[in-house]
């Protein structure tokens, strides 16, 4: 585990905000393992369980917690310095936190997901659903990561993509599904997992290159505005 | 104004912080205007009021912020955008930003990794011996005092043994044990050969650490150099002398012939002269008063104590 990975991981796991991601997995399982119990129809309570409750919040709020998480707090609280004041070259910084979000948030939803999935249909959906959201983390958490060097809010901003843009303008204006990793994910899914549980009117090949070039784009970002990195000086 | 800054042992490869023409703005506010500065090794403080634009340039030497205009280089290269540069350069920010769920010793250690050193758990003691913090190293930061946790910051500055060393506020929350330990220990990296530079709006701080200073008012440098040397070069103010003899009155009414003494004031302690000229006073003082059969038991300069510089730059 290199150093930089070590705080990282330190550094999330001991702030109180990491308490946060409990709550949302376990109401996912909690709704299934309900549903399930007493006899709903998976086409009842599959769309809003796994996609309304699971892809649509859960894996979003998740990363976000995560993802502004692994270095917009320590740049909040200034800790940040500490690492930048070393010769290291800024992707080996921008990767290893990067991998961290992305892991983290990828275990805090996948398993949920897995066990949503498999009590609503079968163990391949849950498997696709886990692998799409692993995915779909990597994409929110190099997102999230980007956003906590290009604002100072992060947060704020990420709550606005994830409500207004992929939760309220998609629904409303499919156009705007080719830029939602939500949609990406649902699309991903259901490649692996045909079911009618999940549907989107984004095509695999869309949200496969569209997830790519988000990963990608959001990482060289980061590693880019962290070369940049300023600190706020006085202004009286 | 500039003085030139105390010649470099030849134990340790000396570093040079340049400054050409480095201004910084935010907006309409001018935080930095037009400095330039060469610093090299030896202790210098950069001294100025709150406000005056002290943190602005620490952060643009230390590559957290770019400049508006002119360049910031270490050895000719720029910091900006640059972390190579911290393989010689150790920065201690004023904010108290420390990974409190670590021990000491694991911050410093991180550190040291960190920049890669090649024994890492050695550089790590060294630097914590440095700063006397051996005893508390393996309780976690969140449990130590404002001073501590300021020791241990200066610690993971100088696990890599950096030739040039930033400080901002350096004395804030320590005890007068504490910050006597930090003034001995900025001297001795001084006179190793490595270029040390701290803020400080505290005029004491920096006359007992570092005779070279760099005086910030506004965002300008309004003076460089040694401030003894700088006040002598303020023609424009009086200088201040307490002279004590074996008869004041008789000297008194000498010193008033004296072309370069602007003002005598005869006191129960002695005589306190004003003097526009102070190499031609100093020299005529020794004359007039053996003309007199008089015998100067005390000459005091009254203001180059850095308060003075100071408040004399600030009220320019």
């Amino acid at each position: 585990m290199s150093t930089v990975t070590w705080i990282t991981v330190r550094g999330l796991f001991g702030r109180r905000r990491f308490l946060l991601l409990l709550p949302l997995p376990v109401l996912l399982v909690g709704l299934a393992v309900l549903s399930r119990g007493l006899g709903v129809a998976p086409a009842d309570w599959g769309p809003p369980v796994l996609v309304g409750l699971g892809l649509a919040v859960v894996l979003p709020v998740v990363a976000l917690i995560v993802g502004t998480g692994v270095l917009g707090a320590e740049i909040d609280d200034g800790t940040v310095v500490h690492v930048l004041t070393t010769p290291l070259p800024r992707w080996q910084i921008v990767l290893p936190k990067l991998a961290v979000a992305a892991g983290v948030t990828a275990v805090s939803v996948a398993v949920p997901l897995f066990a949503a999935g498999l009590l609503a249909d079968s163990v391949r959906l849950g498997v696709a659903l886990a692998v799409a959201a692993s995915v779909g983390a990597l994409a929110y958490s190099a997102l999230f990561v980007a956003a906590s060097l290009l604002t100072r809010r992060p947060v704020l901003l990420g709550l606005v993509y994830v409500l207004i843009w992929e939760g309220l303008l998609s629904n409303v204006v499919t156009g705007t599904r080719v830029l939602s990793i939500q949609h990406y994910v649902i699309a991903l899914a259901d490649r692996l997992a045909p079911t009618n549980l999940l549907s989107t009117t984004v095509s695999v090949a869309v949200a496969a290159v569209m997830t790519a070039l988000i990963i990608i784009t959001a990482t060289f970002l980061s590693i880019d505005r962290l070369r940049s990195f300023s600190v706020a000086g006085e202004t009286s | 104004m500039t003085a030139t800054n105390t010649a470099p042992p030849a134990a340790i490869t000396a570093s040079t912080l340049d400054l050409a023409g480095v201004s910084r703005w935010y907006g309409n506010v001018v935080a930095v205007n037009n400095v330039s500065m060469s610093l090299g090794p030896g202790v210098t403080g950069l001294l100025g009021p709150n406000g005056a634009g002290k943190t602005t340039l620490l952060h643009m030497m230390a590559g957290f912020l770019t400049p508006s205009r002119g360049q910031v280089t270490l050895d000719g290269r720029p910091t900006w955008r640059n972390p190579e540069v911290y393989r010689r350069l150790g920065l201690v920010s004023e904010r108290e930003a420390v990974h409190s769920f670590l021990t000491a010793y694991e911050f410093v250690l991180a550190t040291a990794k960190l920049h890669k050193l090649p024994d890492p758990q050695a550089a790590a003691r060294r630097a914590i011996d440095l700063v006397e913090m051996a005893d508390a190293q393996d309780r976690r930061i969140g449990t130590y005092s404002k001073g501590m946790r300021q020791r241990t910051r200066v610690a993971a500055a100088l696990v890599h043994d950096p030739q040039v060393l930033l400080l901002d506020e350096p004395f804030n929350g320590m005890d007068p044990r504490q910050r006597l330990h930090m003034m001995e220990l900025l001297h001795s990296l001084g006179d190793a050969g490595r270029t040390i530079l701290f803020s400080s709006h505290i005029l004491e701080e920096v006359e007992q650490v570092s005779g070279t200073v760099q005086v910030m008012v506004a965002g300008r440098l309004a003076a460089s150099g040694d401030f003894r040397t700088i006040r002598r070069l303020m023609t424009n103010r009086p200088h201040v002398f307490a002279v004590r003899s074996t008869d004041d009155r008789a000297l008194a009414v000498a010193l008033m012939a004296e072309v370069s003494v602007t003002g005598v004031e005869l006191g129960r302690d002695g005589l306190t002269v004003r003097a526009g000229d102070y190499g031609a006073f100093t020299r005529a003082l020794p004359k007039i008063a053996l003309a007199r059969g008089v015998r100067v038991r005390q000459l005091v300069p009254e203001d180059e104590s850095l308060e003075s510089v100071f408040s004399y730059l600030v009220e320019a």
